[in-house]
């Protein structure tokens, strides 16, 4: 016993380092299988405040920036709002709606590691949740991931866990959007039948079947494709249309009866089992 | 004397997590390099007997700057086994004398820190990507990162090294 004791009190740096090394990788291999941790993330008061105090002195060097772009959405919805023959009042109507818009300001951004996370300055407090879409003005974000009171963190398109349903403007091609983490101005389109006709810049918006995104949100334009290893999907490389180095402002959208359809999909699955 | 050290160690310690977490980590050289600097506080922290203090503090390091970075603890794990590993880089890098209460890095030739903090960064880097990417597949990337981003983060660490080298040391 003594010689057991003699010997951990030898090498406790040892066994002290193998113990925290087992934390941390411990830590690291739980969240890569789906999901960041959601006890240590930036959303949190500390780091969210930090990141919120940072950004406030360096938002003011992008405000002519942020400008233009408001000046350009306007514009564009100006358009489509002229080139409506007859405003659909009824559809107008708040309790038809099926989607609401809440805005953020990103306070923390990231794209060169292969799992990046993007921090918003809202939380629950303003009514944010799990898996709600993220979009700026120009295309699609990221999906939140984890709310604190006031700060989210969102899991960026730009992550290899990432899996958005997404589709080829104007047709019916859904595919899955994926990230390989190789380069941050590009994402991957996969499983597009080998029989579907593209072209080289054509939009690529996402798709109605997820809950998240309402469809047609635009995402980015066909850089390449070719075909995959079984010769029978295509998988498409798709220029993103948001500069994801450089972001300031963010729209959350969250579906009104989200939670309805999830039952019944789950509802459906059961039944089937 | 001695509270001296723990207030410097306390505001290296402060300093650090926020140079690396608001401005290196937001640097984007080309596309992806965003230096390590952190390293750094292995290279400055005081030897003294307590290594298990020191591993602990080199954890709680590498821990606040995954909460900034949200990478849970490959940060963590890699300046960890630096720490863990720093007697035996030193012991290469100086020869045994280190191991004596005088030891300073004014005694030291350039050639020596410069090969030390070399291998600190690129162990850590090596760690560090390897852990973070973890998959053969992707080999060619991860050497693509630990080279490039080493070598700027090992440029940028001797940039602060020698800009706030003490007098005393």
């Amino acid at each position: 016993m003594q010689r057991i004791l003699n010997y951990i009190l030898g090498n406790r740096n040892t066994i002290l380092y193998l113990f925290l090394l087992l934390i941390s990788l411990a830590l690291t291999f739980n969240a890569r299988s789906y999901h960041q941790s959601k006890a240590f993330n930036s959303s949190k008061w500390v780091t969210g405040t930090t990141y919120e105090v940072s950004n406030s002195i360096s938002s003011y060097f992008n405000l002519g920036e942020v400008n233009k772009n408001l000046v350009e959405e306007n514009k564009r919805l100006r358009k489509q709002l002229f080139n409506i023959q007859q405003l659909p009042e009824n559809k107008l109507d708040t309790n038809n709606l099926s989607f609401e818009l809440k805005t953020a300001k990103v306070v923390k951004n990231s794209f060169s590691s292969p799992r990046n996370y993007i921090t918003i300055n809202k939380g629950k407090k303003q009514g944010l949740a799990q898996d709600m879409g993220v979009i700026t003005h120009i295309g699609i974000l990221g999906i939140v991931e984890n709310v604190s009171t006031n700060f989210a963190t969102v899991q960026s398109v730009l992550n290899t866990n990432s899996r958005i349903n997404a589709k080829i403007k104007n047709t019916n091609y859904f595919g899955s959007l994926e990230w390989d983490g190789r380069n941050y101005k590009e994402v991957q389109l996969i499983d597009i039948p080998r029989s579907v006709p593209l072209v080289v810049g054509d939009t690529i918006v996402t798709g109605g079947m997820s809950s998240i995104f309402p469809e047609n949100i635009p995402i980015g334009v066909i850089k390449k494709y070719s075909l995959n290893q079984s010769q029978s999907l295509f998988t498409i490389t798709v220029g993103l249309f948001n500069d994801m180095a450089n972001l300031n402002t963010a729209y959350i959208i969250s579906k009104k009866d989200r939670q309805e359809q999830l039952d019944l999909e789950n509802q459906t699955i059961n039944a089937n089992q | 004397m001695l509270t001296n050290n723990v207030v410097l160690t306390a505001a290296r310690f402060v300093l650090l997590v926020l140079a690396q977490a608001l401005i290196f980590n937001n640097l984007g050289f080309l596309g992806y390099i965003n230096p390590m600097i952190y390293v750094l506080f292995v290279y400055w922290y005081p030897i003294s007997k307590n290594r298990s203090l020191f591993l602990i503090l080199c954890f709680a390091l590498g821990f606040m700057v995954d909460l900034f970075s949200d990478s849970l603890a490959l940060h963590s794990a890699s300046i960890l086994t630096v720490a863990f590993l720093r007697p035996l880089l030193m012991r290469f890098c100086f020869g045994a004398n280190f191991e004596f209460q005088g030891f300073t890095y004014k005694n030291t030739t350039l050639i020596q820190r410069v090969s030390y903090l070399t291998l600190l960064v690129f162990i850590h880097h090596t760690l560090f990507y390897t852990l973070e990417i973890f998959s053969f597949s992707h080999f060619l990337l991860i050497l693509k990162k630990i080279i490039s981003v080493g070598f700027v983060s090992l440029f940028i660490c001797l940039l602060i090294s020698s800009l706030f080298a003490s007098q005393q040391d």
